[in-house]
């Protein structure tokens, strides 16, 4: 199967390259005219087929190397290093993208999977989806390259076969596991493609905003998939890590999370070129910079230049990405600085205070907060490299610099869609603004009439402080929204006399893309408030003979047991605690500690009971060598559950986003006909 | 004169609840726990598990047992939080602090942030002012050339993304 697999990959990138030169070739014969011996159409054809077939090639060494973990053939050095007999199925699947080679894979698989789409759904717009795909077919050539040189996953193992492989690292044996890095890898491959789209577009001077239309569905399924695949590698690193935070501004998270602020300026500012013709140059430099992030993500963490507890494997790949980055900025700069005539935009606003200034601000507020976090990630190098010191960017940094700039972008989400088009007046932000100010202020007066404080022994407690402000900032936001929601739903009612709640439903189905996108920021206002509780966060920590307990908030801990286990993966030792709540029992929790036979390596499994108030976060340390009791670390995290919510309404509001809005006549005439309400007042509201 | 007394009454609104914010401010509690906590979250356990001395807790760490009685121990003898963390630094390497210090080369790592933002907040307002001042007074917009099946597309467009609820489009 290891010689399969490595063919496989030869031709892959055989017909990669392929799709690439006969692309180029016959894009660039079309463009000049000039007479060639065979068709330059029937040549992009050939090309394009090229680049299916390429998928298939791909697919086949992604399912040699699945198949050769499920049939642990320890002959192959990535399986002999990544998995072992005992590995549960599931977690054999995972075993493809825990090293680097198989990641790279998957990554080029999922490159093969969205190419193969792009080129059957050619016929949307032949000419541009072949740039596209000769594109995209370039940056698989890397991938491929990279894979058939520098990090090959099927390279045989030198020396007797063993009989068994070292296993899967124990940090990775987790269900998340399973599916946050496709997500992620899903999330950052797939920037590729509204990157092929903005380069091929620039490059054939392509007419007006279509570009962006063909690539906003592509854009947004990207951008939904990186989100989701953040939110699980923090749910995975909240539940395995055992610390009881999620985020720990680790330079991996901080990789995923750079794409990520520039992809959601690009899907904000792309509104203003598509509305009013502005910051074209602006929104394709925004897509080349959040394609080349997602190339530098995977270099801090593959080249060892950061050190992370997410980074499973590092190599010398690095200067490859270096050489690829390097290559791809200077076609960049080289096709913007030939077309940049093309990109000649109109200017013209009529006002500071207006929607599209509020557009400017809100790229500008994430872009900075890319920068701070692109600046704390590498400051350690730099400071290396100027001062010989290397010095730790860690927390406390991105919580004084970065938190203040999030806020900030979180009140802009409020502000932002308040402001009307073009220009305001003060009758305008009157009527917009004072509810959701009074919402603002009474949430600060209600956080300290409950006893929350921003001050601590006479200095400012910056955690209670963000965290009233959070608060505040998030119920007006949220308030603002909901007006919005309420004043749009209230004109439909009057005019078609149907209840309120039917008269969002048709509200939200007329305009999907912005109620979609306010359902979006009400995720982020949820998940925003699930990360201001964590200035509230309490733990104890006690050594619990049998019947001993632990108070920690509402809940006492009593250990009814401590017990051990194990089979043919791992040994298990854990604690049974009988959690009680006002005297009465709750339920009961195992918080585990494994130790994984085959790396001896010992990992943490936390318990974890959610409620929409608190999750009550319970590991266990270990038993203490000289009184073999359990040492038990309990932790109260107020809110964790909202972050979660969060996410899921935001993926609702990215699916709502994404279907067609229906045809308001048609749903004006259908809404109104019953009731006889004359239609024409709701065709302009409806708008 | 009616536009100046709210003008006025805003201003008195705002400088009263700023004054009793204040109040409710100044009367935070006290903890003499939190001093451990606080420098606990200032620095880093040394095992290589890249995770705050404070929240550090995986099974066996070789290391931050050691380093948290050693942060009691200093506390307990009184000495400043600067104190503190230089004795940490000292002993164990610049590294061991969670975040870069206010002093030499590292006082670029808190500066930067800020100035390029204060940059590019300068230069939004900048531009914008510049974008606007060309539409109304200097730069009048001259009929688009574009295909008109653009501008429709355009136009359908801004209808989808647009509220119409906004002022002066109410039904």
């Amino acid at each position: 199967m290891a010689a399969f697999g490595s063919f496989a990959l030869i031709i892959a990138l055989a017909l990669a390259a392929y799709n690439l030169i006969a692309g180029a070739l016959a894009l660039r014969l079309i463009a000049t005219g000039q007479p060639a011996r065979i068709s330059p159409e029937r040549l992009a054809d050939t090309a394009r087929r090229a680049g299916i077939a390429g998928f298939v090639a791909i697919t086949a060494a992604a399912f040699a190397l699945v198949w050769s973990v499920f049939t642990n053939d320890f002959s192959i050095t990535y399986i002999m290093e990544h998995s072992n007999r005992a590995l549960p199925g599931a977690y054999k699947f995972s075993a493809l993208w825990s090293g680097q080679e198989g990641s790279l894979l998957l990554w080029a698989w999922l490159l093969g999977i969205y190419g193969f789409v792009l080129r059957l759904t050619h016929k949307t717009d032949v000419k541009l989806y072949a740039y596209a795909g000769t594109i995209m077919a370039g940056i698989q050539v890397f991938f491929l390259a990279v894979l058939n040189f520098a990090a090959p996953p099927f390279a045989l193992y030198a020396g007797a076969i063993p009989d068994d492989g070292n296993g899967l690292n124990p940090l990775l044996q987790y269900p998340e596991m399973v599916i946050h890095p496709p997500m992620l890898y899903l999330g950052y491959v797939g920037f590729s493609v509204p990157f092929a789209f903005a380069l091929g577009a620039l490059m054939m001077r392509y007419p007006g905003e279509k570009w962006i239309k063909t690539t906003r569905v592509w854009t947004m399924v990207t951008w939904l998939f990186l989100t989701a695949g953040i939110f699980l590698g923090m749910h995975w690193a909240y539940a395995v890590l055992g610390w009881g935070g999620y985020w720990g501004w680790d330079p991996v998270e901080n990789a995923s999370f750079m794409p990520w602020l520039t992809g959601t300026a690009f899907l904000h500012s792309v509104m203003m070129q598509e509305k009013k013709g502005m910051m074209k140059s602006w929104n394709v430099w925004l897509i080349f910079c959040t394609f080349l992030l997602t190339l530098l993500g995977t270099l801090l963490t593959r080249a060892g230049l950061v050190s992370s507890v997410h980074a499973f494997a590092q190599s010398s790949i690095g200067n490859w990405f270096v050489a690829f980055m390097v290559i791809v900025l200077a076609v960049c700069i080289f096709t913007y600085v030939l077309q940049r005539s093309h990109l000649k935009s109109d200017h013209h606003l009529e006002s500071l205070v207006s929607r599209e200034s509020s557009f400017l601000f809100n790229n500008l507020v994430l872009l900075t907060a890319c920068f701070v976090i692109l600046w704390g990630t590498l400051f350690p190098i730099l400071s290396e490299y100027v001062v010989g010191n290397k010095v730790t960017v860690g927390a406390p940094f991105y919580n004084r610099v970065a938190v203040p700039i999030g806020l900030f972008l979180l009140l802009l989400t409020g502000v932002g869609p308040l402001l009307p088009w073009r220009a305001t007046t003060f009758r305008s932000i009157r009527r917009n603004f004072v509810i959701p100010s009074i919402a603002l202020w009474s949430t600060v007066i209600v956080c300290l009439a409950v006893g929350v404080r921003p001050w601590k022994d006479g200095s400012l407690d910056q955690g209670s402080f963000y965290a009233i402000v959070a608060f505040a900032v998030s119920i007006g936001v949220f308030t603002a929204i909901l007006s919005e929601f309420l004043r749009g739903a209230g004109v439909i009612s009057k005019q078609t006399g149907k209840n309120l709640f039917s008269s969002t439903l048709l509200l939200i189905r007329r305009n999907t893309r912005r109620y979609g996108g306010y359902i979006i920021h009400i995720g982020v206002v949820i998940v925003v408030i699930g990360l201001a509780g964590a200035a509230f966060n309490r733990s104890e920590e006690k050594e619990l003979g049998l019947h001993d307990k632990l108070t920690v908030g509402p809940y006492t801990l009593e250990n009814v047991g401590f017990t051990q286990d194990s089979n043919l993966n791992y040994d298990s030792e854990y604690a049974q605690l009988d959690v009680y709540k006002d005297g009465k029992k709750q339920f009961q929790m195992a918080p585990e500690k494994r130790v994984y036979l085959v790396s001896n390596q010992p990992q943490t499994m936390v318990a974890i009971h959610s409620t929409i108030e608190w999750d009550l976060y319970v590991v266990y340390e270990g038993a203490n060598p000289d009184t073999q009791q359990p040492i038990i670390k309990a932790f109260l995290n107020p809110l964790v559950g909202w972050i979660w919510a969060g996410l899921a309404i935001l993926v609702f509001g990215t699916f709502i986003a994404l279907v067609p809005s229906i045809n308001p006549h048609t749903a004006v005439l259908r809404a109104s006909a019953p009731s006889r309400v004359p239609t024409e007042p709701a065709l302009k509201g409806g708008h | 004169m009616k536009t100046r007394n709210r003008l006025s009454f805003l201003v008195k609104g705002t400088q009263a609840l700023v004054l009793a914010l204040a109040v409710c401010f100044s009367l935070g509690a006290t903890d003499a726990g939190s001093r451990f906590t606080d420098l606990g979250h200032r620095l880093m356990c040394t095992c290589g598990c890249s995770q705050l001395l404070g929240e550090c807790n995986h099974v066996g760490c070789p290391e931050s047992g050691r380093e948290r009685d050693e942060l009691k121990g200093l506390i307990a003898s009184g000495q400043s939080d600067k104190e503190i963390l230089n004795w940490f630094a000292a002993k164990y390497g610049a590294t061991m602090l969670a975040a870069p210090t206010g002093e030499g080369f590292n006082l670029v790592a808190w500066i930067a942030p800020f100035a390029v933002f204060a940059a590019a907040l300068a230069g939004t307002i900048l531009l914008v002012r510049r974008w606007s001042v060309g539409r109304t007074h200097f730069a009048p917009i001259e009929p688009s050339n574009e295909d008109p099946a653009a501008v429709a597309r355009r136009e359908k467009i801004r209808r989808e993304t647009e509220s119409g609820f906004d002022e002066g489009n109410q039904p």
